[in-house]
């Protein structure tokens, strides 16, 4: 469901970020991105997301040619999905319950769905007496934790997560991957982009490894290999 | 649909005011932008009122011969009040004259002594006409140069006042135009102020915009709730303003009364405060509406 055409994204008609990446990731799956600072990871996941537009080749989302599409059609697209972000991304202003229902209030949601679903949710990521709280009053583990919730209410098919555990200790990292391989084995398709090692040991799933913007390694069971 | 305005309603109001510090500010900047206008507005009352009072001033005299008949002098009067540029006529007799002129010396003993020892009324009867514009007066000299005319009138008080009459419709038309000149451009800086106040308010939240983007709110519901805080905006400045200035304007009232007589621009300002309310809240709310969209759309983009 989603594919990669040989893609390349080039900067400023020198920096070359991405070049000719090819793969496919099919439904339900749960896969890693890898590869060292600046191969390109969040490079890719900003092209999926349509932050930004290939240079050359085709994204693919379901039924959306992600690279075509205009400013106009990406918030309905991007309702199609969760995404985590390494810095967090939660609005400053409003409290971590109203954070995570905001997924759901962009999708026209009514409120007392609303009002059911995000306590569930914030009990799921273990943060129900947190909901109160605004993202200044939150550890870096608990707004990541916010963030994944966010990312997971309006039950997307795909969540991508762009080094979601970039900031935090060894204790939530596991706790966060834990989380995202509950939500997979409840049908929803992963993406996480990470070069964290243990996780990537830790997960024994597929792993896209890439360096210098090529995809050098595709396997199903990956390892975290240093190039 | 309902669903998708109330939210926006409600995090306008939200967002307003959790930015506390920053939506005060706005609306300090709009109280002084609106301070400039409702000034405008005053001043465009005083400058009515002040070209007015200089043009009632302006009038031609008629003075007729002693020997016209009193009916000859109101034919010419009604004839005169038929002419379009004429704005009234007031007759004044001989004997109404001499009242005047009486009353008006009654200190000095010498004159009234004079007057008495007379025996007849020297004074002319006459015709004090006022145009509806000090432009029109030379018309109106010419209509009673006609042989018609002349042959009962002595002498005409326009032609000595002429050069000061035409100097002062002069000084009214440069007044009253270059007032409104300085209004329009007064009324457009103090938009452009409130414009780009919004502006830089909206920047310091492009964080938020481009967050709330990725997480897939449509543009409505991002831009919504700035129109909304810019309208929050718009109408507590307008109210604030108007209570500055009311101790202001008291203030300045008897000041200007000295200068201008028959205007009391205190009682102006609270005879008629809800149409300055008005004209305050529409500028204010317009304004604010249109620099929100306006400054959120360069977010809107990728």
């Amino acid at each position: 469901m989603i594919v990669f055409q040989s893609v390349s994204k080039v900067y400023n008609s020198h920096a070359v970020a991405l070049e000719d990446v090819d793969f496919r990731v099919n439904p339900g799956e749960f896969v890693s991105l890898t590869g060292r600072s600046g191969a390109g990871k969040s490079t890719a996941i900003k092209l999926l997301i349509g932050e930004e537009k290939p240079t050359k080749g085709r994204i693919f989302f379901g039924q959306y040619e992600v690279n075509k599409l205009k400013d106009a059609e990406l918030p309905a697209f991007r309702r199609h999905i969760g995404v985590v972000f390494q810095d967090f991304r939660l609005l400053s202003m409003k409290t971590a319950y109203e954070n995570v229902a905001f997924a759901l209030q962009v999708a026209g949601r009514p409120q007392r769905e609303i009002a059911e679903l995000v306590p569930q949710v914030l009990d799921m990521v273990g943060l129900s007496d947190k909901a109160k709280n605004f993202s200044n009053e939150l550890s870096g583990g608990e707004k990541q934790r916010v963030a994944i919730a966010r990312a997971m209410i309006h039950r997307p098919e795909v969540i991508i997560a762009d080094e979601p555990t970039g900031n935090l200790d060894p204790f939530h990292t596991y706790e966060i991957v834990k989380l995202l391989e509950k939500i997979n084995q409840l049908g929803t398709t992963v993406l996480l982009a990470t070069h964290d090692k243990e996780i990537i040991n830790l997960l024994e799933r597929r792993v896209i490894t890439l360096d210098n913007g090529r995809v050098i390694r595709d396997e199903e069971k990956g390892k975290y290999i240093l190039v | 649909m309902f669903t998708v305005f109330s939210r926006i309603i409600h995090f306008g109001f939200k967002n307003f005011w959790r930015n506390g510090w920053l939506s005060m500010v706005t609306v300090l900047i709009m109280v002084l932008a609106l301070l400039v206008f409702s000034g405008l507005v005053l001043f465009g009352v005083v400058t009515d009122k002040a070209a007015a009072s200089v043009q009632d001033k302006i009038d031609i005299s008629v003075y007729f011969k002693t020997n016209t008949p009193e009916d000859q002098i109101l034919d010419i009067k009604q004839s005169l009040e038929g002419l379009s540029e004429v704005k009234s006529v007031e007759y004044i007799s001989r004997d109404r004259a001499l009242q005047i002129f009486q009353a008006s010396h009654q200190s000095d003993v010498v004159i009234s002594q004079a007057i008495n020892e007379l025996n007849t009324n020297p004074l002319e009867a006459s015709l004090n006409i006022k145009a509806k514009r000090p432009d029109q007066y030379a018309l109106i000299a010419d209509y009673l140069d006609t042989p018609n005319m002349t042959s009962f009138i002595d002498s005409v008080s326009y032609a000595k006042n002429q050069v000061v009459i035409d100097r002062l419709a002069s000084i009214v038309n440069t007044v009253t135009r270059g007032g409104l000149v300085l209004t329009i451009f007064l009324a457009l800086l103090s938009g452009l102020v409130i414009f780009n106040t919004i502006r830089l308010a909206i920047y310091s939240n492009r964080e938020e915009i481009s967050i709330m983007r990725a997480v897939g709110a449509s543009n409505s519901l991002v831009r919504g709730p700035y129109m909304v805080a810019g309208i929050i905006a718009g109408v507590l400045a307008a109210v604030i303003s108007l209570i500055v200035a009311a101790p202001l304007v008291y203030f300045v009232s008897p000041y200007l009364k000295v200068f201008i007589p028959g205007l009391d621009i205190f009682q102006y300002f609270y005879t008629h405060v809800f149409t300055l309310l008005l004209y305050q809240l529409a500028f204010g709310v317009l304004v604010g509406i249109f620099s929100s969209f306006v400054a959120v759309r360069r977010y809107l983009r990728n």
